[in-house]
């Protein structure tokens, strides 16, 4: 599969990241790399293996349904760069 | 050409969890923003998401109720999309393999029973809430900034996928229905439509009759009642088919139900296309359920609205219509079976809840636990009136003494000396006078012309104030007459 500049553009852009079109072409390449490197996997029958979903053999980690305390709202607002009556305020949406 | 609406509806359910999913933050409604958050619900780095094991209950008791199959092997994936409601940027949700899938959903509608596909229905995190401010308020695309509160954030949601099998809003609105009740019948949800605990989106295509070909469909989004729901689908379907009509086409897209305006408006849309990048969430280990904890909760399930109706209806003899009625709301059916024990007329007493008594709580804006007098005592009226003791004029007295004072209707027919008169000598006394004291009716009578009995009948009914037996005073007058 190869990669264009128009996926990474797109990625990068649902990523919400400011790239320049050098390295739009950089990381095209690096990108590129990778992919092709992780493809090897593809030469492998998996037909008959269950997709790993998670590294650890680890399953059911849960907890009862009990109040824990919350932060204050002073708190939660202490790293809002704007809070507006115990708000987050946030920019123009669209 | 006529066309064929397709409707698949997507509703948004709050679990009654007292926390949150992944933390232990109350999950109260109404209190001052931003004051039910913690670093996990927050999004803050380092923070570790650990499952409320009573979501995971609650979700696969709807799994049970809508008769899906539960996954043995569940897990949460990450949704990826920036909206500042997201605090992490990403929701935790279920992607591939959700806890419920493949089940139905029975609904009554009025040529009978209808079966409608339940594709899925997986455990997520419901986002915060977001007040648009600025500009013109409240609304979206004019405002200048939002104000976000994330207590809302995190609470556990079961989102249940219906197939597109719905062919009409009233059939939209049927399932809805009947959903809310079941959701309330297994206790996991408050299902409080104002408060959000229950949201729904439609998809709407139509296509012509006859075709399999599925037409292009609209999201409709913002349809906070089912009411709203039932409108905006009505209108959908319109205005599609209109556009279809004039050799226009319908775009994909999301659209507001707007309630001021009573149409659908298309939603601006955000600039790309939805990727939402899903993949398994790392941070929450797999869910794998055992046969035996599956098949305790089926067994915890009470019985549900629609094996009630259908009961309701061969036990009690009541029509479908009367049984869905009474099982409408659990505590309506309980109190009603409850009263079904005191009486040998369960149709009789069905007919009192759903007629004078649904009535006058409504007049006055009563509940059930509200009432003055308990089953027993209008048990007592429907077997007064059973036994020829009141007439149903009358029945109608005593039963709002009862409701407005709880006293017995046995005491109210005494007090007022009520009692219908069924004793055949007494009427026929009251008969024979009114026969003396009416020769030209008799005449009459005699002379062909039947109907005249009808004024007999009254005034033998006014001699006795009401209270002989008007089904005996027909018969001892024809007897008479006839001789």
């Amino acid at each position: 599969m190869a990669l264009s500049e128009k996926d990474v553009q797109y990625v990068v852009k649902l990523a919400r990241l400011e790239v320049t079109d050098q390295e739009v072409a950089k990381y095209t390449q690096q990108l590129a790399n990778i992919l092709e490197y992780v493809e090897q996997l593809n030469k492998l029958d998996t037909s008959n293996v269950e997709p790993l979903t998670h590294p650890l053999d680890v399953k059911n980690v849960f907890r009862a349904d009990e109040l824990r305390p919350c932060l204050t709202q002073a708190e939660v607002l202490s790293n809002a760069p704007e809070p507006q009556s115990g708000h987050f305020k946030v920019p123009k949406i669209m | 050409m006529e066309y064929e609406p397709v409707i698949g509806l997507e509703v948004h359910c709050e679990l009654k969890t007292k926390t949150k999913l992944f933390c232990g933050c109350p999950t109260t409604f109404g209190n001052e923003a931003n004051t039910q958050v913690c670093p996990i619900c927050l999004g803050l780095p380092g923070t570790l998401p650990v499952m409320n094991a009573k979501a995971v209950e609650f979700a696969v008791k709807i799994g049970h109720a809508l008769n899906c199959a539960i996954s043995k092997y569940s897990k949460m994936d990450r949704k990826n999309y920036y909206y500042p409601d997201l605090p992490k940027a990403y929701q935790i949700s279920q992607y591939d393999k959700p806890l419920n899938y493949a089940g139905y959903l029975e609904v009554p509608l009025k040529e009978g029973m209808k079966r409608i596909g339940i594709t899925r229905a997986h455990l997520e995190e419901d986002a915060g809430k977001l007040v648009h401010a600025g500009g013109k308020a409240g609304r979206l695309d004019s405002s200048d900034y939002s104000l976000a509160d994330y207590n809302r954030g995190g609470i556990p949601l079961v989102e249940i996928v219906s197939e597109p099998d719905i062919r009409s809003a009233d059939e939209a609105y049927a399932y809805l229905t009947e959903l809310k009740n079941i959701l309330l019948y297994i206790d996991v949800s408050d299902c409080n439509m104002e408060e959000g605990s229950l949201r729904c989106d439609a998809n709407v295509s139509v296509r012509p009759k006859g075709t399999e070909k599925f037409g292009t469909k609209a999201e409709i989004k913002n349809m906070n009642s089912f009411r709203f729901a039932k409108q905006a689908i009505e209108y959908e379907i319109k205005r599609q088919v209109a556009l279809l009509e004039k050799g226009e086409r319908v775009v994909q897209e999301s659209r507001l139900w707007d309630v001021t305006e009573n149409k659908t408006k298309p939603m601006r849309s955000k600039e790309e296309a939805h990727d939402y990048r899903y993949f398994p969430e790392p941070d929450l280990v797999p869910i794998v359920l055992s046969e035996d904890y599956v098949k305790k909760l089926k067994g915890q399930l009470p019985e549900l609205p629609g094996a009630k109706r259908a009961r309701f209806a061969s036990k009690y003899g009541l029509t479908p219509y009367d049984a869905g009625v009474l099982t409408s709301e659990q505590e309506l059916a309980q109190w009603f079976e409850e009263g079904a024990k005191h009486t040998k007329n369960p149709k009789g007493l069905a007919n009192w809840i759903m007629g004078d008594m649904a009535a006058k709580m409504k007049e006055q804006e009563k509940e059930l636990k509200d009432l003055k007098f308990d089953q027993k005592k209008l048990c007592e009226l429907v077997d007064l009136i059973d036994a020829g003791t009141i007439n149903s004029k009358q029945a109608k007295e005593v039963f709002a003494e009862m409701f407005d004072a709880g006293v017995s209707p046995a005491e109210v027919v005494k007090s007022r000396d009520m009692a219908q008169v069924s004793d055949p000598k007494a009427i026929e006394g009251a008969v024979d006078k009114v026969l003396a004291e009416n020769p030209s009716v008799v005449a009459d009578y005699k002379g062909g012309k039947q109907g005249v009995i009808g004024f007999l009948v009254g005034k033998v009914m006014q001699a006795s104030q009401g209270k002989a037996n008007p089904k005996l005073v027909n018969e001892i007058l024809k007897k008479k007459l006839d001789s």
